[in-house]
């Protein structure tokens, strides 16, 4: 099934998308929109494939030898899993945040010019705009203007994973991809991180895997349910959550299965 | 009737636990006895060596009175510092290829199985081999060669330790800096290897640690040198083969001697094992 939407501009059009870790099929023909400056959620028991179809959105599946993608993935008019892209471009344009926050061994400061470093050559004073720019779009600017020096493992588990958000911001892609991103948090981080994603709509397109169900309907503009690989139900938040169209999700966010 | 089976049960386990118990104490104590035994003997003549000249003058020629091991203390540390200067890059750079780049690829399993193969290998192999394709085409001992003979003991030791320090990375940071649009060259050495920076040191104190007592591939290379030298293209004095020349001479300041260069050596293989445990736990804390 395709979801559509037309009214929207699409930052990614997935077509017959399938993938295998070898001989096991993780995604089975995957077809969906994801609309510009909006926040698209994907829900589903653990091993459906959520996590899987976000890593084949930037490649990442490419680092390991034995996994392999089949199908079409348009990013803005180029197909993201021509063997012929040039991944280290397509991952600066389309960002990640992984389920476990991963500060770099440097300091704060470094751990946001070392994205900026690789595309642009910026001055002394422009890289320190450039830092507080993303600092304060990922909302850790107050807390870590005095101690840009020291480590990024000095920071709590909620501020290191908005540093690593500020980090993939600072390159300013035009997707984020966030694997989890708070299902290693605590609740009060994990509602900054919600305001976060809310706030970085405005500029981003933003695909989120999550396993909170009330954390979708919080902040996402359309769902994608996902089981055993397949794409059951996609359509916008209100209508997954409230009116879906098929039992299986119904009974997933019901909590009646899963 | 079940009560008294399980009880019974219980009482034979209890039996048979107190019995490993037992076994595996004593094999502790006899371990350690054995160490101990040997600590001692070495602290109580290698003490009596040790003076300040032992320090500032070179080996006695035979049946003269005194002497030291500034020459052998000199040498080693010329040997083990070229080796190290040698074998760091060497190391540190297969270790790296074989965890960021090579990983399961033809070239990278062959480089491990021949790693190890280096690193079981006896070292009295690896002097007489050195010995055949360097002393014996040069025509003489020299430093040059030892070093080349205790690098083939330390490459590996830092190829492997490098290695397994990179894969102890968690490999959702490799992931993150490639999600950033970082090429593989700079994941590894930024990001990866700076991660696994303290380990790699551990790695490198205890290679060090491990050729420092080497002496069968010293024989076959450097030999020795009875005057101070620094010249690394002549034989050198170094403290393994002065030990065993004097241990077995019938001198009895040789003797002492000996002893003396072996509590130095197993002095600095304990301070840099102490050093090694000390950056590994740095590492380990964060």
């Amino acid at each position: 099934m395709t979801a559509t939407t037309p009214e929207l501009k699409n930052a990614i059009e997935v077509r017959n998308l399938n993938f295998y870790y070898g001989k096991f099929q993780g995604l089975k023909n995957i077809n969906l929109d994801i609309a510009e400056h909006k926040v698209t959620a994907f829900i589903g028991p653990s091993g459906c494939g959520k996590s899987t179809l976000l890593r084949t959105l930037n490649r990442m599946y490419s680092l390991y030898p034995g996994q392999r993608a089949e199908g079409e993935i348009n990013f803005y008019g180029t197909n993201v899993l021509d063997p012929k892209q040039d991944l280290n471009l397509l991952r600066a344009r389309i960002g990640m945040v992984f389920q476990k926050p991963t500060p770099f061994p440097m300091s704060i400061y470094d751990n946001i010019a070392f994205g900026v470093k690789l595309y642009e050559n910026l001055s002394k004073s422009d890289m320190d705009d450039r830092v507080e720019w993303a600092l304060t779009k990922s909302a850790l600017w107050n807390e870590a203007k005095d101690k840009l020096n020291q480590s990024g493992l000095s920071l709590s588990g909620g501020q290191q994973q908005r540093l690593c958000i500020a980090r993939s911001v600072a390159v300013k892609p035009k997707v984020l991809l966030l694997d989890e991103p708070t299902s290693a948090l605590d609740p009060i981080s994990t509602g900054k991180v919600e305001e976060l994603v809310h706030e970085l709509k405005k500029d981003y397109t933003i695909a989120i895997v999550t396993h909170n169900m009330q954390q979708a309907a919080r902040c996402s503009d359309f769902t994608a349910y996902m089981y055993l690989g397949n794409l059951v139900e996609y359509g916008t938040t209100e209508q997954i959550f409230f009116k879906p169209q098929r039992s299986e999700t119904e009974d997933y966010i019901t909590g009646r299965f899963g | 009737m079940d009560m008294q089976n399980t009880s019974l049960l219980y009482r034979r386990r209890k039996m048979v636990n107190s019995i490993g118990l037992t076994l595996s104490m004593a094999a502790m104590v006899l371990g350690l006895v054995v160490l101990l035994w040997i600590l001692s003997v070495l602290f109580a003549n290698g003490l009596a060596a040790l003076d300040w000249n032992m320090f500032t003058q070179s080996t006695p020629a035979p049946g003269t009175e005194g002497g030291g091991l500034a020459n052998a203390i000199y040498g080693s540390l010329l040997i083990v510092g070229f080796t190290i200067l040698i074998a760091t890059p060497i190391g540190v750079f297969a270790g790296v290829y074989l965890a960021e780049y090579g990983d399961q690829s033809k070239t990278a399993e062959l480089t491990r199985f021949v790693t190890d193969i280096m690193l079981s290998a006896p070292s009295i192999v690896l002097g007489l081999f050195v010995y055949a394709i360097f002393v014996a085409q040069v025509g003489h001992f020299s430093g040059w060669a030892g070093t080349i003979a205790l690098s083939l003991i330390a490459i590996p030791v830092m190829v492997r330790t490098t290695e397994n320090m990179l894969r102890l990375v968690p490999p959702t940071l490799r992931e993150a800096a490639f999600g950033l649009g970082a090429p593989r060259w700079k994941v590894a050495t930024f990001i990866t290897l700076r991660a696994a920076k303290s380990g790699v040191i551990t790695g490198l104190l205890l290679a060090i640690a491990r050729i420092s007592g080497e002496t069968a591939p010293l024989l076959f290379t450097a030999l020795n040198n009875q005057f101070f030298s620094s010249d690394m293209s002549k034989p050198i004095a170094n403290l393994p083969v002065v030990i065993y020349q004097f241990a077995m001479s019938p001198y009895d300041n040789w003797v002492r001697l000996a002893w003396g260069g072996a509590l130095l050596i197993t002095m600095t293989v304990l301070v840099l094992n102490i050093l090694a445990r000390v950056f590994f736990r740095e590492k380990v804390a964060g």
